[in-house]
């Protein structure tokens, strides 16, 4: 009796034994198998530049987690722009995405990839397309840009759906010639939607305006930066000391004005112009002392 | 010389018919089909039934529906969903309670038709063994995507999910998915048998759970009648389920209950004896035994 039961319990044993042993290669093989999931899916959110989200898309961290890849804003897209990443792009699998330099965004003003988003991974807050953030363009190339050549092109600047706004013309001297006009295009991205219209029209064989993803495209100032300017017409004044006139050292007879330059000041019938001296001459030239 | 092997079902067909003894197999196989010419006349016709994929689709501007793993996902990532996912998910989770969860794996699932494919091929060709590997695999699985979400912050799982890539292959573009589904067909035809659908999926596994709870059954009124000529248990892919409701095993009503059986019907197809229907889980008898037979006949 006594060698049954001792049996049984070597029986239990090793079969308690054969669980574990079954169980922990069960669950080594299943974490190999997660790590290598979870590795690829955290690699696959450094989403290639070119790649542009749709508008309102969350940032990638969250977007990865929050779309179900289910295609409805490829679907609403009435210009057929956006594509689901196939398993071998470098990005995460079945989410959305268009190439601006083949098709950009046409803003649409109903925004409808974001409406037909069932889970929000494209925010339904974003109701004004002007405000969206796919991304910024930067004008990437003045080596190859045709304004930056002395061109008139800024074809870009022609198809800003926020033109004057996004992009504007600043106007530069053409330092080569020195007789011409550059008629620079520049980005403003506290305006730029990121559509990528002007990345797609572009006349170089590549193009020099490209839109990328906001972080890549933006620096940022430390926390601790004040604009003086900034804070000044917050204030309505200056914080530090008031201001004191500028006294310039100029010769006589000149003024000086800000943006300017120097200038003769309109002769005075007064004291100052004495005998044999000539109003615009400083002062050690005068009298004929020299 | 041994007896040339009988295929499954042969006794069943010779019995009702060919086209009785296939009957739920062509209604499936329909309702497969059915389902992916849905999603893909759209993008084909440009006839617009449906639109999205089996994670979310709207039909006809008014039909959400969402599936809940993928969206369970979601939300361990930290992501609540907006209004119109919720009602999808709501629709789809009240209807496989109803129908049984792994409906989902015969009924709607692409990826059943290449694991199908390679099983029937696989008896065809007569390829036996393989890898031995726990049915129980699939859960661990489960519980690993959902940690995966959680820690990855994104649905790692979407990464290689053949279930959903192939579906979106298909009504969206496949690229390299294809090379995924033929490492699914490979596996289930040379590796092992049921290996993707039966051990591995957690697709599948998610929808057992909520299976466990669901109407639709089959119901074995006969299954005194059994002959046990095995067919059952040869087609099933499930073949676990079978045996406690058939052999009453510790008095197990006649009733399949276990959580994996996939409603498939092929059961009640091959069984030339008609021991199998489809039934709900609730009331019902069991027919009358021949005298002298004993319910549970111990094999």
């Amino acid at each position: 009796m006594d060698s049954e039961a001792k049996s049984r319990a070597k029986n239990s044993n090793a079969a308690r034994r054969q669980f574990i042993a079954d169980t922990a290669r069960l669950a080594c093989g299943v974490g190999l198998l997660g790590l290598g999931v979870g590795l690829y899916s955290r690699h696959a959110t450094a989403l290639p530049p070119a790649a542009i989200r749709p508008p309102g898309a969350l940032p990638e961290a969250e977007f990865s987690g929050a779309c179900i890849r289910c295609g409805m804003c490829v679907r609403d897209c009435p210009y057929n722009i956006l594509h689901l990443a196939k398993p071998e792009e470098p990005m995460s699998t079945g989410t959305p995405y268009f190439v601006a330099r083949q098709a950009p965004c046409e803003m649409c003003e109903d925004i409808p990839c974001v409406k037909a988003c069932p889970t929000g991974a494209l925010d339904h807050k974003l109701i004004d397309i002007n405000k969206a953030k796919m991304g910024v363009a930067v004008l990437v190339d003045h080596e190859t840009c045709l304004s930056y050549l002395g061109l008139r092109c800024e074809i870009c600047y022609r198809v800003c759906p926020v033109i004057d706004k996004a992009i504007t013309i600043d106007i530069q001297t053409n330092a080569r010639t020195g007789r011409h006009t550059l008629f620079i295009p520049v980005v403003h991205s506290e305006h730029c939607t990121g559509c990528g219209k002007c990345e797609k029209a572009c006349p170089t064989q590549i193009a020099a305006i490209k839109v990328f993803p906001i972080h890549m495209a933006k620096g940022q100032l430390s926390g601790h930066y004040r604009l003086g300017w900034v804070e000044k017409e917050q204030a309505g004044g200056s914080l530090v000391a008031p201001d004191v006139e500028h006294q310039y050292n100029l010769p006589e007879g000149m003024k000086y004005e800000v943006g300017k330059g120097l200038s003769k000041l309109p002769p005075a019938d007064a004291a100052p112009a004495g005998p044999g001296t000539s109003p615009g001459l400083p002062k050690a030239f005068q009298g004929g002392k020299l | 010389m041994s007896p040339a092997p009988v295929r499954p079902g042969a006794e069943a067909i010779a019995e009702k018919g060919w086209f009785l003894a296939h009957k739920w197999l062509l209604l499936r196989r329909f309702n497969q089909v059915g389902i992916l010419a849905l999603f893909l006349v759209g993008p084909w016709y440009g006839l617009w039934i449906v639109k999205g994929n089996l994670s979310f689709s709207y039909t006809l501007n008014i039909l959400p529906l969402a599936d809940p793993y993928v969206l369970l996902q979601s939300l361990v990532t930290g992501h609540a969903p907006e209004k119109l996912a919720l009602i999808g998910v709501t629709i789809v989770v009240a209807f496989y309670l109803l129908v049984g969860g792994r409906t989902y794996c015969s009924w709607v699932c692409p990826v059943n038709l290449v694991t199908d494919l390679a099983n029937w091929l696989r008896t065809r060709l007569g390829l036996k063994g393989g890898a031995h590997v726990s049915r129980q695999t699939r859960y661990w699985i489960l519980g690993m995507t959902f940690v995966a979400a959680a820690v990855s912050g994104t649905i790692a799982w979407e990464m290689v999910n053949p279930v959903t890539m192939m579906h979106r292959g298909l009504t969206f573009g496949i690229g390299l998915g294809w090379a995924v589904l033929l490492a699914v067909f490979l596996l289930d035809l040379f590796v092992m048998r049921h290996g993707w659908c039966g051990r591995l999926c957690p697709v599948g596994a998610f929808y057992s759970l909520i299976g466990k709870f669901s109407v639709l059954r089959v119901r074995l009124p006969a299954r005194a009648a059994c002959n046990d000529c095995m067919d059952c248990f040869a087609v099933c892919p499930e073949q676990q389920v079978i045996r406690p409701a058939l052999k009453a095993i510790g008095g197990a009503p006649p009733l399949i209950l276990e959580a994996n059986c996939t409603n498939c019907g092929r059961c009640i197809d091959v069984c030339s004896k008609d021991v199998f229907s489809f039934a709900t889980r609730f009331g019902g008898s069991e027919t009358a035994l021949p005298s002298g037979k004993q319910v549970g006949n111990r094999v």
